[in-house]
């Protein structure tokens, strides 16, 4: 079963042209996953907000293994390089990873703070993380992975969160 | 790694900014003072010496000093282009800056004209390094954005203040008549050009990100910034050069008031519109920033329909209520996660562990910032209020005062606990 963020997540009602569109939809959408977490976790609704939690995780996990599987990995292998700017990126998923675990144990042990905390830290990194690849990760594979686009949308599609 | 990679790297070392986001709060509390010691003299006339050393203080102490910082931190993220060797320049123009500044309050305040010669060669030559880097740094960025061009027409407007502003310095040395003429242009370029306009191109992108707003109209951002450019443009060849008729001159700024006005208004509507609904005192202090600005503008309608500009009050609204809230609010988020993410990356260098690492709620608390937030508003109410009453100065000063040893004591306990978590 398709859960209703992973559609919202993907973008998938509008056409999609480039890296850029498909990806930057995403990451809106991961955005409003996670106000609505935060407005769960402040209003002390453990149930709501260990869910909501949850759904917010998943779509980043799944956006993360969607770049690094498969957009990442044709870049790298289009620029015959794993040190250049996906390096980069990738170095900045395992930061964000870290905060997704304070935050799962922050919802464990119902810490309102902690959560808060570490979400408002996430949101910033995250923020300018996005910023950068959508400035100038995505245009550069708009360019070079241009060819295969609609292959790499469906292999996109096929990525799960885990 | 080859040069794109080197762009998305993650900013310049942490010392970088934070030298001139701790010396901010230093210059803002000797404005303070001064409004104590001189109470009511303070604030009776634009021209007064000592209230031309307040306003430096402000404006180049504290504004100036945290754009100039926060330039150097922004341009990799929004603009994908880091200022080339970014270390060395931030130790070249820090003290060029702050030995400025310095000088020309000094100079200001009637000090002689050693002090002005030494501030026009200071600052000339501290502004020339800005200028330079983050044109260099413009030039190369890759973002199509209309950020960039928001912040090259505003690197270009400081250029025009700082020009302005050393040849009205110089009036004071003698070395020339005194051009006060000019001072009207001064205060043009560098509020709406530099200010108006980067803290625009920054907002585009900041306001978004930190409320997860949608983003401005495209048409707005798309204008706004080159058209505001275009009229200050206009306005200044009729006011200063006679060149364009009056009326086409008035027309100008009272379009360039419509697009101030449009600004505070949008962002106001697209934080509205946010989807993050939790309080936040960085919203709070833009909020405040957006209603002065507001004020300012409404402020100057009616003072100009009724013939009398109310100079020290629109002075007030602008620098302390729009200006300076918007940068203050800036620094609560800009700090705590510059330290966050330098002691992250520092400790995994070391290979030490990240779960000592402190986030972002706990480097500087939410209390003290909401706390520092009251006080600041206090001051500006108080310093709205000795505008028109200039023997509520001195109180007014001691609010400010307070405000911005809060601020500093914030900002420094940061640093100290990025210098201890470092260590530890």
């Amino acid at each position: 079963m398709r859960l209703p963020y992973e559609q919202a997540c993907r973008g998938e009602t509008k056409t999609m042209n480039s890296f850029s569109d498909f990806m930057g939809g995403d990451h809106s959408a991961c955005d409003a996953l996670y106000a609505e977490a935060e407005r769960a976790v402040d209003s002390g609704d453990w149930n709501v907000a260990g869910k909501a939690n949850d759904h917010f995780l998943n779509a980043m996990e799944r956006h993360f293994n969607m770049e690094e599987q498969v957009l990442f990995a044709a870049f790298e292998a289009a620029q015959g390089s794993t040190m250049g700017p996906t390096q980069v990126m990738r170095h900045e998923h395992s930061q964000m990873r870290q905060l997704f675990q304070q935050m799962r144990d922050a919802v464990a042990e119902k810490d309102v703070d902690a959560y808060l905390g570490a979400g408002e830290t996430l949101l910033i990194l995250m923020q300018q993380h996005n910023s950068k690849e959508e400035q100038i990760l995505y245009p550069m594979t708009d360019q070079v992975l241009a060819a295969e686009r609609e292959e790499l949308f469906k292999q996109m599609e096929a990525v799960t969160a885990e | 790694m080859n040069p794109a990679a080197l762009s998305l790297e993650q900013a310049p070392p942490i010392s970088v900014p934070l030298r001139f986001f701790l010396t901010a709060p230093v210059f803002g509390a000797t404005a303070a003072l001064l409004l104590i010691i001189f109470g009511g003299d303070a604030l009776t006339s634009r021209w007064a010496p000592v209230t031309l050393a307040v306003t430096h203080l402000l404006t180049l102490g504290f504004l100036a000093m945290v754009m100039v910082g926060a330039v150097q931190q922004l341009l990799p993220v929004l603009v994908g282009s880091p200022v080339p060797r970014a270390k060395w320049v931030s130790r070249i123009m820090h003290p060029l800056l702050t030995l400025g500044i310095a000088s020309l309050v000094a100079g200001l305040a009637g000090g002689g004209t050693g002090l002005m010669y030494g501030a026009i060669a200071l600052l000339g030559s501290g502004f020339l390094v800005f200028v330079a880097v983050t044109a260099s740094s413009l030039l190369r960025a890759r973002s199509g954005h209309f950020t960039v061009t928001a912040m090259a027409l505003s690197i270009l407007a400081l250029t025009i203040t700082v020009a302005l502003g050393l040849y009205l310095a110089l009036g004071y040395t003698g070395a020339i008549p005194m051009a006060r003429q000019y001072t009207d242009l001064h205060l043009g370029w560098g509020f709406i050009g530099w200010v108006v306009l980067l803290l625009a191109g920054v907002a585009y992108q900041v306001v978004p990100m930190f409320q997860i707003t949608p983003d401005y109209p495209r048409p707005l951002m798309r204008f706004l910034t080159p058209g505001l450019f275009v009229l200050l443009g206009v306005w200044s060849l009729g006011r200063a050069m006679a060149m364009v008729p009056d009326v086409i001159a008035t027309v100008a700024a009272g379009l360039i008031a419509g697009g101030v006005l449009l600004f505070a208004l949008a962002t106001v509507c697209v934080q509205v519109r946010r989807k993050r609904r939790l309080p936040d005192v960085t919203l709070d202090f833009w909020r405040l920033a957006m209603a002065s600005l507001a004020a300012v503008v409404l402020t100057w309608a009616v003072g100009l329909t009724l013939d009398k500009l109310p100079g020290l009050l629109l002075g007030v609204l602008f620098i302390v209520g729009f200006a300076m809230s918007a940068v203050n609010g800036m620094l609560y988020k800009i700090v705590p996660f510059l330290v966050w993410l330098h002691l992250n990356n520092q400790r995994q260098i070391a290979g030490l562990s990240l779960v000592g690492v402190p986030n972002m709620r706990k480097i500087i608390p939410e209390p003290a910032m909401r706390w520092q937030f009251r006080v600041q508003a206090g001051a500006l109410v108080l310093l709205m209020a000795a505008a028109v009453w200039p023997v509520l100065t001195s109180p007014a000063g001691l609010l400010l005062l307070l405000s911005m040893v809060w601020l500093g004591w914030n900002l420094l306990g940061a640093l100290r606990l990025y210098r201890r978590t470092l260590r530890a």
